[in-house]
């Protein structure tokens, strides 16, 4: 097995195992954190995937961005949230949970079987990708090619994607904001 | 060299925790955490599919997309599970049964 192969083991190992704590255990703030060592996994498959950007920028935000506004929220939401968790049944195969755990495992089996059908490592274009176009090498910068493509071929779902953010943004700061004599 | 299955296989895995994750929890922070592992599942697709078209990079700058669209719905989301505490003093989705009049 090379190097590569080796990396990739660990971190699917790494991300699969970690999700699975994360939907198992009974403590919040453990699965929050949990949830931190998946994102980093996954931008260390993106890096093997030669999307290196999209790691560093799956660094940027999730980790950065998307985990600290996910601790806050459960900071701001008070200890009647632990409680509640603390009654649930901390069982992960329980009885309660038998039609989900089913509808999972079944879901991941149709999946499994369509992936086996699809046969994606011989669709044509990554055939004819692999065998005709001069492969990047692994110490290539992808960063100047997306910048290039952002700014042309891709520039109207940037600029799209640019006011929805914002108007997110502004429906996210209305919807926190707290009303005067309501509450 | 790994194969694109490989990566596959990863993100049915992730996406199938996620969809148990939405179906048992009752708390909405970890419904939101199992709606996160599903778009996670789908930007690792994207990027793995991207792997082969690095000229044009239509893999990459979508999962970009999907990020910052990740980003926002989290904003969004966090900021109405917090209203939603403020009214009734709980996050379980079951006993949030009533519109706001």
């Amino acid at each position: 097995m090379s190097l590569v192969q080796v990396m990739f083991y660990v971190l699917a190992a790494v991300v699969v195992g970690s999700a699975f704590f994360v939907a198992s255990t009974k403590n919040l703030v453990r699965s929050i954190f949990m949830f931190f060592i998946t994102l980093l996994g996954l931008a260390g498959l993106y890096v093997l995937c030669l999307a290196d950007f999209v790691a560093v920028t799956q660094i940027v935000i999730y980790v950065g961005g998307v985990l600290v506004l996910i601790l806050f929220a459960f900071m701001l939401s008070g200890k009647e949230n632990l409680e509640l968790l603390q009654k649930q049944d901390n069982k992960f195969i329980s009885l309660g949970k038998l039609p989900a755990l089913l509808l999972a495992g079944l879901f991941f089996i149709v999946m499994v079987n369509v992936l086996g059908k699809a046969d994606v490592d011989n669709l044509q274009w990554v055939q004819m990708t692999k065998n005709f176009m001069p492969f990047p090498k692994a110490n290539d910068s992808t960063v100047e090619n997306i910048g290039v493509n952002l700014m042309t071929f891709y520039l109207l779902p940037f600029e799209s994607i640019s006011i929805l953010l914002m108007m997110a943004l502004i429906g996210a700061a209305h919807l926190a904001r707290k009303e005067r004599g309501t509450i | 060299m790994i194969s694109l299955n490989d990566f596959l296989m990863v993100s049915i895995a992730l996406f199938c925790i996620g969809l148990y994750m939405i179906i048992t929890k009752r708390n909405a922070i970890q419904i939101l955490i199992g709606i996160e592992l599903m778009l996670n599942a789908a930007i690792l697709n994207l990027v793995a599919f991207g792997k082969y078209d690095k000229i044009l990079n239509g893999g990459d700058v979508f999962a970009l997309f999907a990020i910052v669209l990740a980003a926002a719905t989290t904003a969004v989301a966090l900021a109405i599970i917090l209203n939603v505490y403020k009214k009734y003093r709980t996050i379980d989705p079951d006993k949030i049964n009533s519109l706001k009049d």
